[in-house]
């Protein structure tokens, strides 16, 4: 089993035909993700060829969804226009909305969100490399030849960390690995993944992963004490990061004392986490687990 | 990117928040000539982005221009926690009566935007918020609704503004989330707002942040970037799109991916324990792409760095597979040895993931100078601590 994303998720791509959608499409359907179209309105009607994959391009995401019956989307149009193409997403009543583009101003993301809280659409993101369950789908830019199918559901907010870890723990192998991403305003939250891997009779054990910024590890930790039966292995990043600089993604930053590796480290603990120094560690204690 | 003061209240005035705002002083010269322009008493205020710069010192009223000359010339070149003072603003002086508290920010817990206002000012905000939270009103905006001037009214309202300034402020509060919107803020912040003597209400103070990821569609933002404060290698670093943070160790890390990088500065730090106390010199995060020029840009700005002794290069193989990272490293010895610089400093490389075995090897029959390869994130970080330490 999985969370989000299985074998049955038809995939349509919006930004299928710029240079990042057209590799990623590529690479997503060598993994054997079902791609059933594209979102181009200037190319629509027209078919995209990959590897001697024809997908079909539509128009509009509401024309795709009538078509084709995709239940998920993946964004990959530039930052500019990303807001605009949430929107359409989140109106067409798409269940699943995976936004892989970086740099989007936060009164875009802030925007999008508002327009999707309480609807039917799900938004992973942005500025994340998506999520993949093993051997089913793989919708964002995971490499999916890491690992395989196994019991591990992984939720982090960064993309490397994410590969990381699948390729420390590749012999065990995950449910689904979802990388939330790092920005100050995300879709989908830790909470949001561990309740359903706590929920996914697939996944027997958790790793998250976080960093620092804002308090996202501070309430999972609040929430995995109050209603998590599956045991949880943690790791945060960025306990030597200096205060008031941002360290790469634009919510990872430490303001005055909140935000630190540190708090989040004792807030996890509290909660029966056990997290990990290193990533290496964190691996060890995964399979200390689960052995 | 965080304002000084006077671009804060520029940018307020630009949106129509009633500012008192002078002009900036770069020499006692200057602020005589401002104070003369404004008459009467004058302000003379550093313009460094941190608190505390009123106890401090950095704050001064002067009578007569003569006076703020003098201030200029004190406050000028001050060091106010690190920062150094390299201008003044010499604002005109006001008769405050009451002072308040006002500001629009994002709140990332709630996924939203955050008013927050108090009638009660003169207090650093933080002490207010712990000392007498319900003074300070917190009211939630929703992103798409924004700040109308019935949802002003009803701030001013919560912040328990007396009835005659609450529609002044209200008004105020409009043209603040204005301010907030129209530049693409995460932070906009009056301290003090303040009831002048003639009965208006101004901001006296300006705190603002800018969200850089909106420097595509906010042109004014290259003008704010603050070159003479900025750390020259970041600064280098920043005209060659790479995303560094000097910080004051002695290990160069180069990376892939920002969680990656922010935990191999964790390893190094942990890993320098055992090789008396070195510490990451920066933080750099080469992307996924991880090109022969990005990594040569990459290692020119590192081993530019006097303070490296050793270099750390830790790379997972993800969509860029290992082998491009390693010709890219190759290619960067090359291109660094046509640009005239000499690799003096050793390189650790830990290539795993992706292609690992073929990057490896690519590593090991180019035999470059002073390059060791070692397997896995930890053992890496401890070979590039001992090399730095023992350098």
């Amino acid at each position: 089993m999985s969370i989000f994303l299985n074998e049955h998720s038809k995939v349509i791509v919006q930004g299928m035909t710029g240079a990042e959608g057209t590799r990623h499409t590529t690479r997503m359907l060598a993994s054997g993700t079902n791609i059933v179209g594209g979102v181009n309105p200037r190319k629509a009607g027209e078919k995209a060829d990959f590897d001697g994959r024809s997908i079909p391009v539509f128009g509009t995401v509401r024309e795709a969804i009538y078509d084709t019956g995709a239940d998920v989307s993946v964004v990959f149009v530039p930052a500019r226009f990303t807001r605009d193409a949430v929107i359409e997403a989140i109106d067409a009543s798409i269940p699943l909305c995976v936004v892989i583009t970086e740099g989007i101003p936060v009164h875009d993301t802030a925007a999008f969100w508002a327009h999707a809280r309480g609807g039917p659409t799900r938004i992973v993101g942005p500025n994340c490399p998506g999520l993949i369950s093993p051997g089913k789908s793989n919708a964002g830019i995971i490499p999916a030849d890491i690992t395989k199918p196994g019991p591990i559901g992984l939720v982090s907010k960064s993309g490397t960390l994410t590969y990381q870890m699948m390729y420390e723990l590749r012999d065990i192998g995950f449910s689904t690995a979802i990388g939330i991403g790092g920005d100050p305003i995300i879709g989908t939250t830790h909470i949001d993944a561990i309740e359903a891997f706590d929920a996914d009779p697939g996944t027997a054990a958790m790793v998250m992963i976080g960093e620092i910024g804002g308090d996202a590890e501070e309430r999972a930790a609040d929430y995995i004490s109050a209603h998590v039966t599956k045991p949880v292995v943690g790791y945060v990043a960025g306990f030597t990061a200096p205060e008031g600089k941002t360290m790469g993604h634009a919510g990872a930053i430490v303001s005055g004392s909140s935000g630190t590796a540190q708090a989040k480290q004792v807030a996890l603990e509290a909660a029966g986490v056990k997290v990990g120094k290193t990533p290496s560690e964190t691996a060890r204690l995964m399979r200390e687990l689960l052995a | 990117m965080d304002l000084f003061e006077y671009q804060a209240k520029q940018l307020f005035r630009k949106y129509g928040v009633p500012t008192a705002l002078g002009d900036v002083a770069t020499t006692p010269e200057e602020a005589r000539a401002v104070a003369e322009r404004l008459g009467g008493t004058t302000v003379v205020k550093a313009q460094v982005k941190t608190g505390g710069r009123g106890k401090a010192g950095g704050v001064k009223i002067a009578k007569t221009p003569a006076d703020a000359a003098e201030l200029a010339g004190q406050i000028l070149g001050m060091d106010i926690k690190g920062h150094t003072v390299n201008r003044v603003l010499v604002d005109p002086g006001a008769q405050i009566e009451s002072e308040y508290y006002a500001s629009f920010l994002l709140d990332r817990s709630n996924r939203t935007f955050l008013a927050m206002a108090s009638a009660e000012g003169g207090m650093e905000i933080e002490q207010l918020a712990v000392e007498r939270p319900e003074a300070l009103a917190r009211v939630p905006v929703d992103a798409l609704a924004g700040v109308d001037l019935a949802k002003a009214q009803e701030i001013a309202a919560a912040a328990r503004f007396a009835p005659d300034v609450a529609p002044q402020v209200a008004d105020i509060l409009v043209t603040l989330w204005q301010a907030f919107v129209g530049a693409d803020a995460t932070l906009v912040e009056v301290n003090p707002l303040a009831r002048l003597a003639d009965g208006s209400v101004a901001a006296l103070d300006g705190k603002v942040t800018l969200d850089d990821n909106a420097n595509f569609r906010q042109p004014d933002n290259a003008s704010y970037v603050d070159v003479e404060s900025t750390d020259p290698l970041e600064r280098r670093a920043k005209e060659k799109h790479l995303n560094y943070v000097k910080l004051d160790g002695s290990v160069g890390i180069i990376g892939n991916g920002a969680g990656l990088v922010m935990s191999t500065l964790d390893v190094v730090a942990y890993a320098g324990e055992r090789h008396g106390g070195v510490k990451p010199a920066n933080f750099l995060d080469i992307g996924g792409g991880a090109s022969a020029e990005v990594m040569a840009n990459g290692l020119e700005i590192i081993l530019s760095d006097p303070s490296v002794r050793s270099v750390f290069v830790n790379v997972f193989g993800g969509i860029t597979a290992c082998d491009a990272v390693a010709n890219g490293i190759v290619s960067a010895f090359e291109l660094l040895r046509q640009r005239g610089d000499t690799v003096d400093k050793p390189l650790v490389v830990r290539l795993d993931g992706n292609n690992a075995e073929l990057g490896r090897r690519i590593l090991t029959d180019a035999a470059l100078p002073g390059v060791e390869q070692v397997d896995t994130m930890d053992d890496a970080a401890d070979r590039a601590a001992e090399l730095a330490g023992a350098a």
